[in-house]
């Protein structure tokens, strides 16, 4: 474990407002779904980087804590290296690319393929937490609806979907209903991700920088697509498996390889990825220029994020 | 039991007087102390000058004009104590009134917009819950019995002629076989031929025990109806 | 049906009210209505722009909330009487998308502009539990019919539909869930006098055929002739008539309502 900054708290944030923040968190694990407000803290980040997530993280991480950071699958976005790099900097606590080594989680836009555990923590950085908002643009009358159960608009949006364009058009930030209560935004995850969150064995929370909510799903707590009963809720499926490691279960990224059109078809969870071809998994173009290119580029990566991480 | 000696209407000591608020609160007394029975199966025809009050009579029967004193009693059910004042009846009770057993055929058709001359005709049935296929049926027969060409069902009556507005006036009222009614100059813009097939619906509405209060201007109507007079002088009592 | 049948109702009023008052700030908008609405009646209020015509209506519906008296709601199937008043609101809107609905002078007021006429029409079901999209849009398109809408905009927005076509798209919207009581503002309020005329056919036809219960509140005086029953004609805040519609418009009382009758124009 590398030594905390000594100018500044452990976690970065005061005490205090750790306080506040994990207080709103109990709050909102004891009313899955709920949107609970807290006092925001600005955060040396734009909004739109992570902000809200980052305080969640900041509020609840210790410094046995192992933290992995993914931004779109990925863990070696910018965003993510930045994020992962501010926390060893604050808290100096240990990083990981590994799913299975991370005790704390923080995404933005995916929930990883191997499957997470009771002793694990996924933080969400949810850009726009209301899902009704797009309906009904008044927040007063919003949190009446939530309050009243009121949610005849969600299947309105539905309804107009599948009027023009055959299906529901909706692909990520599929709209939830949490606990069979509190319709929920459950971030911009694609709907590929939603059935992970349903009955799940590990903690999620969910932190709103800009908009100054917080909310929870606690382990085993009903998560259930909304949807029609002729027009049942569906995951998008790929008619081909991942270029470089073959998995058929993975949420697959296009890839532009050259300038004439050459494309590969990856997980986008990098970590899950590198480790079935760890195992001997072998994709259609794993033997290819372009597959062993971006392979070797992985995996590059990783070695520069190990080696910044002198855990 | 429709005997000639069962009173189906009996109005008692009705009085009438209009105030006139927006012209300085002038007064116009119409009547007063107007008593009148009407029996099963008998035409009464309300009889007197222009202006003494027949068509306010006639009006204040039908509950239209609410008098300032006096009953309207209306028969209404099979017990022989089966009556309803319809001048302070609740409005409900009024309409229903209406509906079953009190019906009113007025000067001038009301048009309705847009509704269909059959189905103008056949709304009283249906108000009574009759199918309308039924009753478009039986208003249908009734028209062409009154001479209106089937070509004009379809359309609203809005455009029609005085006198066909007046036939089509005339089947709304007889459409529902009720056992009162009141008519307000039925005839009044009809030729002799079609006048004499009002008469005759309203001698049928009689034979079949209708009790029937009507203005009519044409003395031969009132003797083909055999019609008891009951006459009002104007502005005052009458016998 | 006897004597004694008619002048005693068989079943309780849908609603009743009694000694209803509202004012704003010193200014009383309604004060002291009573009456009661039964099923399947039509009961009209008249009077000028502010004569609290509407702030009435918007009591009666629970969207405001009167200083004195009360508004006593009777369910379907002999259920318990409701003080809309004393409802908590989740109650009082689930209320108001089932048993009762509300059209709105404005359609705009009263329609999601910004999604097809086929989800205005789905709201309230969907809203209520149909999960079915299929039956949905299959509803949706039977109102669209009975309000005289062609079934090939069922699809498009109502931003794309004249007034008269709006008013309509509002009345299968809140029709469609079945309600037993409607009240309406000035339904044909801002529409071309043509266009009025079907909307009027059009309503006097459905609220006959779904023995609706109805409060409409206009200020024109033919149209409260063609829909309603009985009318109480309002002045400042408080009924100074009451009774059969034609009763009310032929023999008028009242030195207000006469002066109403005798300032409508002859066409």
């Amino acid at each position: 474990m590398s030594q905390p900054d000594a100018g500044v708290t452990f976690g970065y944030l005061d005490e205090q407002t750790k306080r506040m923040i994990r207080r709103a968190l109990l709050k909102a694990v004891a009313i899955p779904g709920y949107q609970v407000p807290f006092a925001g803290r600005e955060m040396p980040l734009p909004y739109g980087w992570g902000t809200g997530g980052i305080q969640v993280t900041a509020s609840i991480i210790g410094p046995e804590d192992v933290l992995k950071v993914i931004d779109q699958g990925a863990d070696d976005t910018t965003n993510a290296v930045s994020i992962r790099r501010f926390f060893r900097r604050v808290a100096g606590v240990r990083t990981t690319e590994r799913t299975r080594e991370a005790t704390l989680i923080q995404t933005r836009h995916r929930i990883p393929e191997t499957p997470l555990g009771p002793g694990q923590i996924l933080v969400y950085q949810v850009p726009i937490p209301e899902p009704l908002r797009f309906m009904e643009p008044r927040e007063t009358e919003t949190r009446r609806m939530h309050a009243l159960a009121d949610y005849g608009v969600m299947h309105v949006k539905l309804y107009e979907d599948i009027a023009h364009y055959g299906r529901v058009a909706t692909s990520y930030d599929y709209p939830v209903m949490v606990n069979g209560r509190h319709v929920m935004a459950p971030s911009p995850i694609p709907k590929f991700d939603n059935p992970k969150m349903h009955d799940a064995p590990f903690l999620q929370l969910f932190g709103a920088g800009r908009e100054k909510r917080i909310y929870a799903v606690p382990p085993h707590t009903s998560v259930v697509s909304l949807d029609f009963e002729d027009h049942p809720f569906e995951v998008q499926g790929w008619d081909r498996v991942c270029d470089l490691c073959g998995a058929d279960d993975s949420y697959l990224d296009e890839v532009v390889t050259d300038d004439i059109g050459g494309r590969l078809f990856v997980c986008s969870d990098s970590d899950y990825c590198a480790g079935r071809r760890a195992d001997g998994h072998q994709g259609p173009a794993a033997a290819s220029a372009a597959g062993e290119a971006l392979a070797d580029t992985m995996e590059q990566v990783a070695r520069e994020h190990a080696s910044e991480d002198p855990a | 039991m429709t005997g000639p000696e069962r009173a189906m209407i009996r109005a008692e000591g009705l009085a009438k007087t209009f105030v006139l608020h927006t012209q300085g609160g002038a007064e116009i007394p119409v009547f007063r102390n107007v008593s009148l029975t009407v029996h099963a199966g008998e035409v009464v025809a309300l009889h007197g000058p222009s202006g003494a009050g027949k068509s306010t009579l006639l009006r204040t029967l039908y509950a239209n004009y609410r008098p300032d004193a006096g009953r309207v009693m209306v028969r209404h059910g099979e017990a022989e104590d089966d009556w309803v004042d319809l001048a302070s009846a609740p409005p409900r009770a009024a309409l229903a009134l209406r509906r079953r057993t009190l019906g009113h055929v007025s000067q001038f058709l009301r048009v309705i917009p847009r509704v269909p001359t059959l189905d103008v005709v056949a709304e009283p049935l249906v108000a009574l819950g009759e199918e309308v296929g039924a009753a478009r049926a039986r208003a249908g027969a009734l028209l062409s019995r009154l001479n209106i060409p089937e070509r004009l069902w379809p359309l609203a009556p809005a455009t029609f002629s005085g006198g066909e507005q007046q036939r089509v006036n005339v089947a709304r009222g007889f459409v529902a076989p009720r056992p009162i009614l009141l008519l307000d100059e039925p005839t009044a813009s009809l030729d002799l031929a079609n006048r004499d097939i009002v008469v005759a619906l309203i001698a049928e509405a009689c034979a079949a025990g209708a009790a029937l209060v009507g203005i009519f201007h044409d003395p031969a109507v009132r003797e083909a109806l055999d019609a008891r007079l009951f006459t009002l002088t104007a502005r005052d009592t009458c016998s | 049906m006897s004597a004694a049948a008619l002048m005693t109702e068989a079943d309780p009023p849908l609603l009743t009210v009694a000694g209803l008052g509202k004012a704003f700030g010193a200014r009383p908008a309604c004060a002291d209505i009573s009456f009661d609405l039964y099923a399947g009646e039509v009961l009209g209020v008249v009077g000028e722009s502010g004569s609290g015509k509407t702030t009435l209506l918007r009591c009666l519906s629970g969207g405001l909330t009167p200083d004195a008296g009360t508004v006593l709601y009777r369910p379907a199937e002999g259920g318990q009487a409701l003080d809309v008043h004393a409802l908590p609101e989740g109650r009082r809107r689930l209320l108001m998308r089932t048993d009762w609905g509300y059209v709105h002078q404005d359609p705009r007021d009263g329609l999601r502009m910004g999604v097809s006429a086929g989800a205005n029409i789905g709201e309230r079901p969907m809203a209520l539990g149909a999960r079915h999209y299929g039956r949905i849009r299959a509803d949706a398109a039977d109102w669209l019919a009975r309000v005289e809408i062609e079934s090939d905009r069922l699809d498009d927005r109502p931003t794309t539909f004249s007034g008269g076509m709006r008013q309509r798209l509002q009345l299968a919207r809140v029709l469609v869930s079945g309600p037993r009581l409607v009240f309406m503002d000035e339904p044909t309020g801002g529409l071309d006098v043509s266009v009025q005329a079907r909307l009027l056919d059009l309503l006097r036809d459905l609220v006959t055929r779904l023995g609706l219960a109805a409060v409409i509140v206009t200020h024109d005086l033919a149209v409260a002739r063609l829909l309603a029953h009985r009318l109480m004609v309002m002045k400042d805040g408080r009924v100074v008539e009451h009774g059969l519609t034609d009763q009310v418009l032929d023999d008028p009382h009242h030195p207000y309502t006469q002066l109403l009758v005798s300032s409508v124009l002859q066409a």
